[in-house]
Protein backbone atom coordinates (compact mmCIF):
# COMPACT_ATOMS: atom_id res chain seq x y z
CA UNK A 1 0.00 0.00 0.00
CA UNK A 2 1.87 3.53 -1.10
CA UNK A 3 1.71 5.64 1.83
CA UNK A 4 3.23 8.81 0.09
CA UNK A 5 -0.12 10.62 0.32
CA UNK A 6 -0.53 10.55 3.95
CA UNK A 7 1.49 13.55 5.05
CA UNK A 8 -0.57 15.21 2.86
CA UNK A 9 -3.84 14.26 4.51
CA UNK A 10 -2.31 14.61 7.68
CA UNK A 11 -1.49 18.65 6.52
CA UNK A 12 -4.34 18.73 5.58
CA UNK A 13 -6.14 17.89 9.03
CA UNK A 14 -3.68 20.57 10.80
CA UNK A 15 -4.85 23.42 8.62
CA UNK A 16 -8.03 22.79 9.24
CA UNK A 17 -7.45 22.58 13.06
CA UNK A 18 -5.36 25.82 13.05
CA UNK A 19 -7.97 27.54 11.01
CA UNK A 20 -11.10 26.53 13.43
CA UNK A 21 -9.33 26.63 16.98
CA UNK A 22 -8.03 29.64 18.82
CA UNK A 23 -5.19 29.04 20.97
CA UNK A 24 -5.94 28.10 24.50
CA UNK A 25 -4.88 31.04 26.47
CA UNK A 26 -4.52 30.44 30.35
CA UNK A 27 -4.11 27.35 32.75
CA UNK A 28 -7.14 27.51 34.90
CA UNK A 29 -6.26 27.25 38.68
CA UNK A 30 -9.67 27.42 39.89
CA UNK A 31 -12.83 24.99 39.09
CA UNK A 32 -15.35 26.52 36.48
CA UNK A 33 -18.06 24.33 36.93
CA UNK A 34 -20.79 26.73 34.96
CA UNK A 35 -23.98 26.64 35.58
CA UNK A 36 -26.87 26.40 32.66
CA UNK A 37 -29.47 28.48 31.27
CA UNK A 38 -31.76 28.37 28.57
CA UNK A 39 -31.73 32.02 27.42
CA UNK A 40 -28.48 32.39 25.99
CA UNK A 41 -26.70 33.72 23.15
CA UNK A 42 -23.41 32.71 21.52
CA UNK A 43 -20.38 34.68 22.45
CA UNK A 44 -19.20 36.42 19.29
CA UNK A 45 -15.44 38.12 18.51
CA UNK A 46 -13.65 36.08 20.85
CA UNK A 47 -10.57 38.69 20.45
CA UNK A 48 -13.15 40.92 21.88
CA UNK A 49 -13.81 38.69 24.99
CA UNK A 50 -11.82 38.85 28.49
CA UNK A 51 -12.68 36.11 31.02
CA UNK A 52 -12.54 36.48 34.97
CA UNK A 53 -12.56 33.00 36.43
CA UNK A 54 -14.45 32.21 39.75
CA UNK A 55 -14.66 29.31 41.86
CA UNK A 56 -12.90 26.95 44.20
CA UNK A 57 -9.45 26.62 43.56
CA UNK A 58 -8.20 23.22 42.12
CA UNK A 59 -5.18 23.08 44.85
CA UNK A 60 -6.97 21.52 47.69
CA UNK A 61 -4.61 22.78 49.79
CA UNK A 62 -6.04 26.71 49.60
CA UNK A 63 -9.08 25.78 50.80
CA UNK A 64 -13.16 25.52 49.15
CA UNK A 65 -13.34 29.34 49.31
CA UNK A 66 -13.73 31.03 45.94
CA UNK A 67 -11.20 32.83 44.53
CA UNK A 68 -10.68 35.16 41.39
CA UNK A 69 -8.66 34.48 38.50
CA UNK A 70 -7.11 36.81 36.09
CA UNK A 71 -4.94 35.83 33.28
CA UNK A 72 -2.60 33.74 35.23
CA UNK A 73 -3.20 33.88 38.61
CA UNK A 74 -4.81 34.67 41.54
CA UNK A 75 -6.19 38.49 42.33
CA UNK A 76 -8.36 40.04 44.68
CA UNK A 77 -11.37 42.53 43.54
CA UNK A 78 -9.08 45.40 44.09
CA UNK A 79 -6.95 44.09 41.02
CA UNK A 80 -9.69 43.96 38.51
CA UNK A 81 -9.73 47.74 37.70
CA UNK A 82 -5.59 47.54 36.66
CA UNK A 83 -6.72 44.62 34.79
CA UNK A 84 -9.36 45.67 33.14
CA UNK A 85 -6.97 48.90 31.91
CA UNK A 86 -4.56 46.29 30.52
CA UNK A 87 -6.82 44.29 28.66
CA UNK A 88 -8.41 47.72 27.18
CA UNK A 89 -4.63 48.51 26.08
CA UNK A 90 -4.27 45.42 24.53
CA UNK A 91 -6.57 46.36 22.00
CA UNK A 92 -7.16 49.07 18.63
CA UNK A 93 -8.87 52.02 20.08
CA UNK A 94 -11.69 51.35 18.10
CA UNK A 95 -12.78 47.81 19.52
CA UNK A 96 -12.21 49.10 23.15
CA UNK A 97 -15.88 50.21 23.69
CA UNK A 98 -17.36 46.64 22.38
CA UNK A 99 -14.97 44.80 24.88
CA UNK A 100 -17.06 42.05 27.31
CA UNK A 101 -16.05 40.99 30.32
CA UNK A 102 -17.03 37.03 30.34
CA UNK A 103 -17.53 35.85 33.64
CA UNK A 104 -17.05 32.15 34.11
CA UNK A 105 -17.97 31.13 37.46
CA UNK A 106 -18.41 27.94 39.31
CA UNK A 107 -22.02 27.13 40.04
CA UNK A 108 -21.91 27.18 43.98
CA UNK A 109 -19.78 30.62 44.50
CA UNK A 110 -21.48 32.56 47.17
CA UNK A 111 -22.95 35.76 45.01
CA UNK A 112 -21.02 38.16 47.33
CA UNK A 113 -17.70 37.77 45.71
CA UNK A 114 -19.37 38.12 42.08
CA UNK A 115 -21.06 41.11 43.03
CA UNK A 116 -17.49 42.69 44.48
CA UNK A 117 -16.19 42.04 40.97
CA UNK A 118 -19.57 43.76 39.45
CA UNK A 119 -18.94 46.57 41.14
CA UNK A 120 -15.36 46.66 40.47
CA UNK A 121 -16.37 46.54 36.52
CA UNK A 122 -19.23 49.56 36.84
CA UNK A 123 -16.57 51.61 38.39
CA UNK A 124 -14.39 51.35 35.26
CA UNK A 125 -17.09 51.27 32.82
CA UNK A 126 -16.68 47.84 31.98
CA UNK A 127 -20.26 47.88 30.92
CA UNK A 128 -20.75 44.78 29.12
CA UNK A 129 -20.48 41.19 30.86
CA UNK A 130 -21.63 37.77 30.03
CA UNK A 131 -22.53 35.19 32.63
CA UNK A 132 -20.86 31.93 30.79
CA UNK A 133 -23.30 28.95 31.12
CA UNK A 134 -24.00 25.72 29.41
CA UNK A 135 -27.15 24.77 27.48
CA UNK A 136 -29.65 23.52 29.69
CA UNK A 137 -32.78 23.95 31.63
CA UNK A 138 -32.14 26.86 34.83
CA UNK A 139 -34.51 24.73 36.41
CA UNK A 140 -31.98 21.83 37.24
CA UNK A 141 -29.33 23.91 38.77
CA UNK B 1 25.19 10.59 -19.04
CA UNK B 2 23.10 12.78 -16.11
CA UNK B 3 23.43 11.84 -12.53
CA UNK B 4 20.76 11.23 -11.11
CA UNK B 5 19.49 13.66 -8.40
CA UNK B 6 19.48 11.97 -5.05
CA UNK B 7 16.21 12.16 -3.03
CA UNK B 8 15.76 13.40 0.12
CA UNK B 9 13.72 10.19 2.29
CA UNK B 10 10.44 11.34 2.69
CA UNK B 11 9.61 8.26 5.03
CA UNK B 12 9.52 10.40 8.02
CA UNK B 13 7.29 13.01 6.84
CA UNK B 14 4.14 11.80 8.10
CA UNK B 15 5.67 11.25 11.71
CA UNK B 16 6.68 14.56 11.51
CA UNK B 17 3.17 15.79 10.39
CA UNK B 18 1.60 13.34 13.04
CA UNK B 19 3.79 15.35 15.74
CA UNK B 20 2.46 18.96 14.64
CA UNK B 21 -1.20 17.80 14.58
CA UNK B 22 -1.00 16.40 18.10
CA UNK B 23 0.55 19.54 19.23
CA UNK B 24 -2.42 21.66 17.54
CA UNK B 25 -4.83 19.40 19.03
CA UNK B 26 -3.50 19.69 22.73
CA UNK B 27 -2.73 23.19 22.26
CA UNK B 28 -6.38 24.31 21.35
CA UNK B 29 -9.82 25.10 22.42
CA UNK B 30 -12.71 24.29 19.91
CA UNK B 31 -15.21 25.15 22.66
CA UNK B 32 -17.77 27.45 22.47
CA UNK B 33 -19.01 30.15 24.47
CA UNK B 34 -22.67 30.97 25.64
CA UNK B 35 -24.07 32.81 27.96
CA UNK B 36 -26.48 35.50 29.24
CA UNK B 37 -25.12 38.91 28.39
CA UNK B 38 -26.27 42.09 30.31
CA UNK B 39 -25.38 45.16 30.86
CA UNK B 40 -24.00 47.01 33.95
CA UNK B 41 -25.72 50.46 35.32
CA UNK B 42 -23.40 52.79 35.95
CA UNK B 43 -22.14 53.67 38.87
CA UNK B 44 -24.94 55.86 41.10
CA UNK B 45 -23.38 59.06 42.17
CA UNK B 46 -23.55 59.78 46.02
CA UNK B 47 -26.24 61.96 47.45
CA UNK B 48 -28.86 61.29 44.90
CA UNK B 49 -32.31 61.02 46.28
CA UNK B 50 -33.66 57.91 45.13
CA UNK B 51 -36.60 58.28 42.13
CA UNK B 52 -39.37 57.55 43.76
CA UNK B 53 -41.38 54.73 41.43
CA UNK B 54 -44.84 53.46 42.35
CA UNK B 55 -45.13 50.18 44.21
CA UNK B 56 -47.97 48.89 41.92
CA UNK B 57 -44.72 49.79 39.31
CA UNK B 58 -42.57 47.57 40.80
CA UNK B 59 -41.85 43.47 41.13
CA UNK B 60 -39.75 42.45 43.85
CA UNK B 61 -37.60 39.85 43.50
CA UNK B 62 -36.05 38.74 46.58
CA UNK B 63 -33.23 35.53 47.12
CA UNK B 64 -32.05 34.69 50.19
CA UNK B 65 -28.93 33.25 51.57
CA UNK B 66 -30.84 30.20 51.62
CA UNK B 67 -31.39 30.33 47.86
CA UNK B 68 -35.51 30.86 48.45
CA UNK B 69 -37.56 33.40 46.80
CA UNK B 70 -39.35 35.81 47.59
CA UNK B 71 -41.69 37.87 45.22
CA UNK B 72 -43.08 40.69 46.68
CA UNK B 73 -43.26 39.64 50.00
CA UNK B 74 -44.18 36.38 49.49
CA UNK B 75 -42.96 33.43 49.16
CA UNK B 76 -42.37 31.63 46.03
CA UNK B 77 -41.05 28.82 43.72
CA UNK B 78 -38.25 29.32 40.54
CA UNK B 79 -40.82 27.70 38.94
CA UNK B 80 -43.38 30.12 38.95
CA UNK B 81 -41.19 32.70 38.76
CA UNK B 82 -41.51 33.04 34.70
CA UNK B 83 -45.17 32.82 35.13
CA UNK B 84 -45.34 35.69 37.56
CA UNK B 85 -43.20 38.17 35.76
CA UNK B 86 -44.86 37.11 32.55
CA UNK B 87 -48.03 38.33 34.06
CA UNK B 88 -46.77 41.29 35.80
CA UNK B 89 -44.93 42.69 32.71
CA UNK B 90 -48.12 42.26 30.29
CA UNK B 91 -50.26 45.10 29.84
CA UNK B 92 -53.39 45.47 31.71
CA UNK B 93 -54.70 49.25 31.65
CA UNK B 94 -58.28 48.55 33.65
CA UNK B 95 -56.27 46.84 36.52
CA UNK B 96 -55.67 49.01 39.21
CA UNK B 97 -53.51 46.74 40.71
CA UNK B 98 -51.53 45.96 37.77
CA UNK B 99 -48.66 48.33 36.44
CA UNK B 100 -49.28 51.45 34.97
CA UNK B 101 -49.75 51.53 31.17
CA UNK B 102 -48.43 53.80 28.43
CA UNK B 103 -49.29 54.23 24.49
CA UNK B 104 -46.37 54.42 23.01
CA UNK B 105 -45.84 54.71 19.09
CA UNK B 106 -42.90 52.76 17.33
CA UNK B 107 -42.24 52.51 13.92
CA UNK B 108 -43.85 49.82 12.13
CA UNK B 109 -45.51 48.13 15.12
CA UNK B 110 -48.03 51.31 15.14
CA UNK B 111 -49.40 52.50 18.94
CA UNK B 112 -48.05 49.77 21.62
CA UNK B 113 -49.32 49.62 25.00
CA UNK B 114 -46.13 49.30 26.97
CA UNK B 115 -45.90 48.88 30.60
CA UNK B 116 -44.29 50.46 33.33
CA UNK B 117 -43.33 48.11 35.37
CA UNK B 118 -40.00 47.32 36.48
CA UNK B 119 -38.58 44.05 38.06
CA UNK B 120 -36.37 44.71 40.74
CA UNK B 121 -33.81 41.73 41.75
CA UNK B 122 -32.11 41.74 44.90
CA UNK B 123 -30.17 38.86 46.46
CA UNK B 124 -28.10 38.39 49.54
CA UNK B 125 -24.11 37.87 49.33
CA UNK B 126 -24.42 34.36 50.36
CA UNK B 127 -27.17 33.04 47.69
CA UNK B 128 -25.19 30.52 45.30
CA UNK B 129 -24.25 31.84 41.83
CA UNK B 130 -26.44 28.81 40.02
CA UNK B 131 -29.90 30.16 41.95
CA UNK B 132 -28.85 34.09 40.73
CA UNK B 133 -28.38 32.84 37.13
CA UNK B 134 -31.29 30.51 37.34
CA UNK B 135 -33.46 33.53 37.97
CA UNK B 136 -31.85 35.91 35.64
CA UNK B 137 -32.99 32.83 33.29
CA UNK B 138 -36.31 32.83 34.10
CA UNK B 139 -36.83 36.68 33.61
CA UNK B 140 -35.36 36.93 30.45
CA UNK B 141 -37.51 33.78 29.12
CA UNK B 142 -40.64 36.22 30.34
CA UNK B 143 -39.43 38.76 28.23
CA UNK B 144 -38.59 36.71 25.38
CA UNK B 145 -42.03 35.09 25.99
CA UNK B 146 -43.54 38.06 26.21
CA UNK B 147 -41.87 39.45 22.69
CA UNK B 148 -42.11 36.31 20.69
CA UNK B 149 -46.38 36.55 21.18
CA UNK B 150 -45.61 40.55 19.92
CA UNK B 151 -43.28 39.16 17.17
CA UNK B 152 -46.83 36.62 16.14
CA UNK B 153 -49.09 39.15 16.85
CA UNK B 154 -47.76 42.11 14.72
CA UNK B 155 -45.82 40.18 11.68
CA UNK B 156 -46.99 36.51 12.24
CA UNK B 157 -43.20 35.43 11.95
CA UNK B 158 -41.19 33.89 15.12
CA UNK B 159 -39.11 35.73 16.90
CA UNK B 160 -36.07 34.50 15.50
CA UNK B 161 -37.78 35.14 11.70
CA UNK B 162 -37.51 38.00 11.85
CA UNK B 163 -35.64 40.84 9.88
CA UNK B 164 -33.39 43.55 11.67
CA UNK B 165 -35.53 46.36 11.78
CA UNK B 166 -38.47 43.98 13.30
CA UNK B 167 -36.59 43.01 15.54
CA UNK B 168 -35.50 46.28 17.03
CA UNK B 169 -39.09 47.70 16.97
CA UNK B 170 -39.87 44.62 19.54
CA UNK B 171 -36.77 45.47 21.65
CA UNK B 172 -38.39 48.63 21.90
CA UNK B 173 -41.74 47.58 22.43
CA UNK B 174 -40.69 45.11 25.21
CA UNK B 175 -38.21 46.45 26.89
CA UNK B 176 -36.34 44.22 29.52
CA UNK B 177 -36.76 46.50 32.43
CA UNK B 178 -34.86 44.10 35.14
CA UNK B 179 -33.23 46.67 37.84
CA UNK B 180 -30.64 44.81 40.12
CA UNK B 181 -30.73 46.15 43.74
CA UNK B 182 -27.54 48.14 44.87
CA UNK B 183 -25.90 46.25 47.33
CA UNK B 184 -25.91 46.69 51.04
CA UNK B 185 -22.69 48.16 52.10
CA UNK B 186 -20.80 45.10 54.29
Amino acid sequence: MSTSSLPDIVYMLIFFFMITTSMRDVELKVKTALPKASEIAKLEKKALVSSIYIGPPRDAKLGTESRIQLNDQFARPEDIADWVLQEREARNEADRPLLTTALKVHKETRMGIVTDVKQELRKVGAFRINYTTLKGSALEN
Amino acid sequence: MAKKTPEINSSSQADIAFLLLCFFLMTTAMDVDYGITRRLPPPVEQNVDDVKVKERNVMNVLINKNNKLMINGRPSDISLLKEEAKHFMTPRPSDETAPEVETKSIEMLGDVLMSKGVISLQNDRGTSYAMYISVQNELARAFNELKEEMAWRHFHKHLDQLNEDQTKAIGEAVPVRVSEAEPVEK
